[in-house]
């Protein structure tokens, strides 16, 4: 994807919301990219852009304002069967963008499309930087009330409730988080897993 | 008696000393050098911007009342006094104002290496900005 823009003024960053760049390394090596592939173990990156599951992905213009608000995309449909999301639609729509064939959103669409943060995610997002900081001082049972709290602050936040897991000794992928997605199965509605914007359907 | 919290906030830690750790406080000085706010006459200021606070209950014999300072900011405040930390987050009211400005909201991140990148790097081409994890 990026090899095949880089002449046309286009730069992909990605960041990985991960507690250290061990996990991270494994993810980034197999994309061998050409790009900034950047770290944030103190979930700035959410806190800044209301970022409440990943992968999330955001367009940002020649002068640093939002052309498509944060939206989800695989970078492949792989994992379409699993996810039900088509990334290859927002493959397509960013090539045009990129290239001039096709247009971003308009302002007044972006904002329609954004969700902005709400005080529980706020607070929901101190308790996790509480908790990080108590797991990183050895506190591990007192870092997990707060980790407990932010999830319920903010029970759709997936960047704090899977991706606290690792850190609290659960496995993201295993039982925990299968209860969790089966939750988001069954309250459709109050908790899902992946928000696509309406038009990335 | 006093104590030391250490506060995080905007992605630093700093120790404050405290003399009661379940009514904190902090120094005037500190509202304008760790938080960047002064106390006026017409209430906690920054730039030309004021907002309104209770001065009696903020102002204590000890420094500036921490829980009303953090209301008065919509900031959300959260303890654990065992330890003598708290996290004070930022204000869903300044983040949604930034995003709903469109304003892509700068930040400085480590790579692999450690080497610093920032968002503003990459003015005046398009930006692909992609959030992922290994979980």
């Amino acid at each position: 994807m990026y090899e095949e823009l880089k002449d046309e003024g286009f730069a992909v960053i990605t960041v990985a919301i991960d507690r250290s760049a061990a996990d991270a390394r494994p993810w980034i090596e197999l994309a061998t990219p050409s790009h900034p592939s950047l770290i944030d173990t103190e979930h700035l990156l959410p806190d800044l852009y209301g970022i409440i599951n990943v992968p999330t992905v955001i367009w940002i213009d020649e002068d640093g304002r939002i052309a498509r608000p944060n939206d989800v995309s695989f970078g492949s449909n792989k994992l379409k069967v699993m996810t039900g999301i088509d990334s290859e639609a927002h493959l397509k729509r960013l090539r045009a963008w990129v290239r001039g064939d096709g247009p971003a959103m308009t302002p007044s669409e972006v904002r329609a499309h954004q969700e902005l943060p709400t005080a529980e995610e706020q607070e929901a997002r101190a308790e996790f930087t509480l908790a990080w900081w108590l797991s990183q001082e050895g506190h591990a049972g007192d870092a997990e009330r707060h980790f407990v709290r932010a999830g319920e602050l903010a029970p759709h936040d997936l960047t704090i409730r899977r991706g606290s897991m690792p850190i609290r000794g659960l496995n993201p992928m295993g039982f925990a988080f299968l209860k969790l997605a089966l939750k988001s199965a069954l309250k459709r509605k109050s908790l899902y897993l992946y928000r696509p914007l309406k038009d990335s359907a | 008696m006093s104590a030391t919290l250490t506060l995080l906030h905007d992605g630093r830690a700093d120790e404050i000393p405290v003399v009661n750790l379940s009514r904190p406080t902090i120094a005037e000085g500190a509202l304008e050098s760790m938080l960047g706010w002064e106390l006026q006459p017409e209430g906690l200021c920054r730039g030309t911007m004021c907002v309104p606070v209770d001065q009696e209950a903020l102002v204590r014999e000890d420094g500036l009342d921490l829980r009303i300072l953090a209301d008065a900011l919509q900031r959300p405040l959260v303890t654990d006094e065992g330890h003598a930390v708290a996290a004070l987050g930022a204000s869903h009211h300044d983040r949604g104002d930034v995003l709903a400005s469109l304003e892509a909201p700068d930040f400085t991140l480590p790579d692999l290496e450690g080497n610093l990148h920032s968002l503003s790097d990459h003015r005046g081409k398009k930006v692909l900005l992609v959030a992922y994890a290994s979980w």
